[in-house]
């Protein structure tokens, strides 16, 4: 956990609370959490479910802000961040998996990763070319054209990848990657996101509560009652780029 | 990016054609009818107007009666000395004609035809601006002498003579008869329903000794030299009439001289208010038309919650999200708009014909149509637009 002062941490959690509702009601999704995660790591984030792995999620995504400590990416205090400036920032610096896919269906696989692009301004003929690099890059150079509801589960989440990486994140937010899908495909998805870890240095944090899919990574957090109960490398993750 | 939106949009469009057609027709209809509404009024208003030109520019009429008891009725006719002291004594007319008019039966062979005979000078037709299709207007010695001759209109040539050639013909007028020298040009329609064209003109000598037997003369033309001088003659002729008909003090006139302007006004007038509570009550079908696109919206909105939810969490800013559902919504009104200019247009352009007004083509309320039925889009598309821009991103992608 080096934190230098030259080059602020990717991510950094300072006392991160989360509590929804007041008073009696009130519940504490994230109770003081510090965490920090640099760049290039590949880190599982587990816990049973309240336990405030999909806040911490949430806060790392830019969707959610804390209530109280600070989240820091980059060294730029996110909550202090304006939505339109937060939306800029996932724009460019996150990409998102999700457990359901959350692509859009009737739209073909390759607007599908273009819309990130869109966002970005990217001019049309530079997007085709970025989307279809994606595409290819996750083994769907050939399946562009499908809309996504003629693309098996295994074949969205790859899209989803592609979507997720075609704008050139710094993270790859992965929310239950595989939580909706047989372990042949969940394997095939966890050695993607692997392989696009140790390749091209992104940096993935991947909510799970699957011992195995956590397995990938190098680093395993666990949450429970909302705080950090254990966080350790992972010296035996499976072998990343290869398989 | 707004290029992107609008591609968006027409794509979004397209997948719902069913639902799209279905909100586009409120609009569609509410603006179809505005269009042939005011186009329609504009054609009636155009002919009002054509029509009461038809009368001749500049035109004043002098007839017996009050205002309030009408045109025809009250007061004394005028006699022949009272449009000599009017030619006479009052400047800036350019011709004085008076005219005694009866109804009657003409006959001609074995046909006959009731019409309108009337008598009057040949500066009548000046005042009228009236011209002969064919032969001749009066000349000075039939003026004087009184001769009977007459000049008819098409509508008595066609119900008398058919195809035949009228001039030198004659005809039978109540108990005379006259010999036909002319027929004037067809003037339609004067505005008022009565058919201009069916008539029979006599010098005036002639219609007081044969038709009417009286010297009366029941009304008076005349036709100021200018638009500008409308006014002032008219002031005069009402002091000179006032003064020969001994109306004294603050009495009022037992006759009434109109102005084909005034007349023309108040025609247009009615025409206009008419047009426009007709396009207000479908202005009200545009307003029914915006409330089916604001609640499609909404329903697109819900349906898309999730769609919404994924371009938030890729980054897209509010105001992106707004854009879309607005162009979408403005887009759909905008498309609705522009077919319901083009179905009134073609409405009114069948319409007009078959009620014999011209179709006129108002500029003005299709451009009014045209940015209306965008705004309407916008303006109802509005409330769910800000509603899919303001979700919350997580709660989005849940949702359902």
């Amino acid at each position: 956990m080096a934190v230098s002062a030259v080059s602020p941490a990717l991510i950094e959690f300072r006392q991160v609370a989360k509590v929804y509702g007041h008073g009696e009601n009130a519940v504490h999704a994230l109770d003081g959490v510090d965490l920090v995660i640099n760049d290039g790591e590949f880190v599982a984030i587990m816990g049973p479910s309240g336990s405030g792995k999909s806040t911490c999620m949430n806060i790392i995504g830019c969707l959610d802000t804390p209530t109280s400590g600070q989240y820091l990416f980059r060294g730029v205090d996110v909550g202090s961040l304006t939505r339109d400036q937060r939306a800029l920032l996932r724009r460019n610096h996150l990409g998102f998996v999700f457990q359901g896919f959350n692509l859009l269906k009737r739209t073909t696989a390759l607007e599908n990763v273009e819309l990130p692009l869109i966002y970005r301004g990217v001019p049309r003929a530079a997007r085709h070319a970025r989307a279809q690099e994606a595409l290819e890059a996750v083994g769907l150079g050939d399946r562009g054209g499908h809309t996504a509801s003629e693309l098996s589960g295994g074949q969205q989440q790859r899209v989803a990848i592609a979507r997720a990486i075609a704008s050139d994140p710094a993270v790859i937010l992965a929310d239950e990657p595989t939580g909706n899908l047989d372990s042949h495909r969940s394997q095939e998805i966890m050695e993607l996101l692997a392989r696009l870890n140790h390749d091209r240095g992104i940096t993935v944090v991947m909510v799970t509560h699957e011992p195995d899919m956590a397995l990938y990574a190098r680093r395993s957090v666990s949450f429970r009652d909302g705080k950090i109960s254990s966080d350790q490398n992972q010296p035996g993750h499976a072998p990343a780029g290869g398989a | 990016m707004f290029v992107e939106t609008l591609l968006l949009a027409f794509r979004e469009i397209r997948r719902n054609v069913m639902r799209s057609a279905l909100t586009m027709l409120g609009i569609m209809i509410g603006v179809a009818a505005v269009i042939a509404m005011v186009t329609l009024g504009g054609g009636a208003k155009q002919k009002v107007s054509n029509d009461i030109s038809s009368l001749g520019k500049n035109l004043l009429m002098v007839m017996p009666g009050t205002h309030q008891t009408g045109p025809s009725s009250g007061g004394a006719p005028f006699k022949n000395e009272d449009v000599q002291a009017i030619k006479r004594s009052i400047d800036g007319i350019q011709a004085v004609a008076p005219m005694s008019t009866s109804s009657v039966r003409a006959v001609y062979g074995n046909t006959n035809w009731t019409t309108t005979v009337s008598g009057t000078t040949n500066a009548y037709f000046g005042a009228r601006q009236w011209a002969v299709e064919k032969g001749r207007f009066f000349d000075e010695a039939e003026e004087r002498s009184g001769r009977t001759v007459c000049i008819i209109g098409t509508t008595v040539r066609d119900n008398l003579f058919g195809q035949q050639d009228p001039i030198g013909a004659r005809i039978r007028l109540g108990t005379g008869s006259c010999e036909v020298i002319g027929l004037l040009q067809s003037k339609g329609s004067s505005g008022f329903g009565n058919n201009q064209d069916d008539t029979v003109i006599m010098p005036l000598f002639a219609f007081q000794r044969r038709i009417s037997g009286v010297d009366d003369v029941s009304m008076i033309f005349i036709s100021a030299r200018s638009e500008g001088s409308i006014d002032k003659v008219k002031a005069a002729t009402e002091a000179l009439l006032r003064q020969r008909r001994h109306i004294v003090g603050g009495k009022e006139d037992d006759f009434q001289v109109q102005d084909m302007r005034e007349i023309a006004s108040l025609v247009e007038s009615t025409t206009t208010l008419l047009t426009a509570f007709l396009g207000a009550v479908a202005a009200i079908s545009l307003l029914v038309g915006g409330i089916g696109i604001m609640n499609i919206m909404l329903v697109s909105v819900t349906e898309r919650t999730r769609e919404i939810g994924i371009r938030l969490a890729i980054g897209a800013y509010e105001r992106e999200v707004l854009l879309q559902f607005l162009v979408e919504a403005g887009s759909l009104s905008l498309a609705g708009g522009v077919v319901g200019i083009l179905i009134g247009l073609t409405i009114s352009a069948f319409v007009a014909p078959m009620v014999g007004i011209p179709f006129v083509l108002n500029l003005w309320i299709i451009g009014v149509a045209f940015v209306f039925s965008a705004a309407v889009g916008v303006v109802f598309g509005y409330f769910p637009a800000r509603n899919a821009a303001r979700l919350d991103p997580i709660a989005a992608l849940r949702y359902e």
